[in-house]
């Protein structure tokens, strides 16, 4: 049996080829580099730094810590699969840049799947409910007051 | 490194007939990060995330029968969250809401790292671990598993399958100190179980030894101390020497993330702590935070 091998992943509901491919590549060099999807950030490696959070069959991830060959017939949505289709912004991602809640923007990706996750299953979280929530994922940049006013706002938006 | 991707317990025990060596991969949460970091090639990896068998948990008379696959998202939230305080809440402790996600239970076990969140609380329910191969299936306790830092007693093709655990099971409370709340390993921590019906107390160390550590001392001191009926503690100096006794009972080390002294400091504040809500019944995992 080879090492490399190719495969099909179903990213944003799309079937991706991976050709040719090492099986213990992780999740997230497979976006990046094999399926041209750079959204996913890579950072540490080590799921500390949650620039990398995904959604794999609905639940966030770090697309680091998934083996790829192991994500055969899941869903697999990325930052790219939360934009609209006409490449303009999400509320959510709208709602970080009015807000201020990127600044170097390398953690920004990472975020906006955090809060897609948290406020799909929770319309309306708490302030601690929140925080923890985006836990796993690592600004160094805003301090994160923006970054939580930006789901406060969005919270806000969509009660309207 | 080859990947098997087996759909049932069967084809697992099949792929390692196959593959003696290979590594088993649950949530991947330790593992991946070795092999992103080139530290591990295994050979061949057997991933157990489509197995069914692993996923369930189920009611048995007064016991909880969780898979080994059952993630700590799935133990801190309702309705395992009231049927386990204890685990939930160390569940709830462990990495951040995507790191719990992926994680599993017999993950956890099977690292058999010192530090491991849900090894205490396994400890002070006196879990049952079923572990099976192709032709076998043995029960397991905790210390019998785990003998060593990173070192199970599993032979060559067994799989961790569930762990039997007692419902709603006397006040139950875990306690872990570390740098900040999200994505810290233990510095220290403590599970703590009053037993109302059997009069007895048992306290286990996490993150102080090599394995997890009973606190037999105390246990037995501090249930000594306690006014059964009334569930209430009178010598309430009572405290002080079950610190202590905690305390001796630690053996930890110093590390690049604490010190032996404070170690064996956080371990006794968190085992008092812990014994203190027990008894005034605020222990557990609030509903808001359950959700």
């Amino acid at each position: 049996m080879s090492e490399f091998v190719d495969y099909q992943l179903k990213v944003n509901g799309v079937f991706h080829d991976v050709a040719d491919a090492w099986l213990g590549e992780s999740l997230l060099y497979v976006l990046r580099e094999r399926l041209g999807l750079p959204g996913s950030k890579n950072a540490c490696i080590q799921g500390e730094c949650g620039s990398c959070s995904v959604l794999l069959d609905g639940k966030l991830v770090c697309s680091c810590l998934v083996l790829a060959a192991s994500a055969l017939d899941c869903d697999i949505v990325t930052v790219e699969g939360l934009c609209p289709e006409d490449d303009g912004l999400s509320d959510i991602q709208a709602a970080f840049l009015a807000e201020g809640g990127v600044q170097c923007g390398f953690c920004t990706p990472g975020f906006i799947v955090s809060v897609h996750d948290l406020l799909s299953r929770n319309p309306e979280p708490t302030d601690l409910e929140v925080r923890e929530a985006v836990s796993g994922n690592l600004c160094r940049c805003t301090g994160y007051g923006r970054i939580l006013a930006a789901v406060r706002s969005v919270q806000q938006a969509r009660r309207q | 490194m080859l990947v098997f991707l087996p759909d049932s317990l069967d084809e697992a025990f099949a792929a390692f007939e196959q593959c003696p060596d290979a590594q088993l991969l649950a949530g991947g949460t330790d593992f991946m990060v070795e092999v992103n970091y080139a530290h591990r090639r295994p050979p061949a990896v057997v991933c157990l995330s489509k197995v069914e068998q692993l996923r369930g948990w189920r009611r048995d008379g007064t016991d909880v029968v969780l898979g080994a696959g059952i993630t700590h998202s799935e133990i801190e939230a309702p309705p395992l969250c009231e049927l386990l305080p204890g685990l939930a809440q160390a569940a709830r402790t462990v990495g951040s809401p995507q790191i719990r996600n992926a994680g599993t239970l017999g993950g956890n076990i099977a690292t058999a790292s010192p530090a491991g969140d849900t090894l205490p609380v396994l400890s002070v329910l006196d879990a049952t671990i079923v572990v099976a191969s192709r032709h076998d299936r043995r029960s397991l306790r905790l210390d019998e598993l785990i003998v060593d830092p990173k070192h199970t007693s599993l032979r060559p093709g067994e799989i961790i399958v569930e762990v039997r655990l007692p419902a709603s099971f006397g006040a139950q409370e875990f306690l872990k100190v570390g740098t900040r709340n999200a994505m810290v390993i233990a510095v220290a921590s403590t599970a703590l179980v009053v037993d109302w019906e059997g009069r007895s107390v048992r306290c286990a160390l996490g993150s102080v030894g090599p394995v997890v550590i009973r606190a037999t001392e105390a246990e037995q001191f501090i249930a000594s101390k306690i006014n059964w009926p009334e569930g209430s503690l009178p010598d309430a100096g009572a405290i002080s020497q079950f610190t202590r006794l905690v305390r001796a009972a630690a053996r930890p080390i110093d590390d690049h993330r604490s010190t032996a002294d404070y170690r064996r400091h956080a371990v006794g504040i968190c085992a008092a702590r812990a014994l203190e809500r027990v008894l005034s019944g605020e222990a557990g995992v609030k509903t808001e935070w359950a959700s």
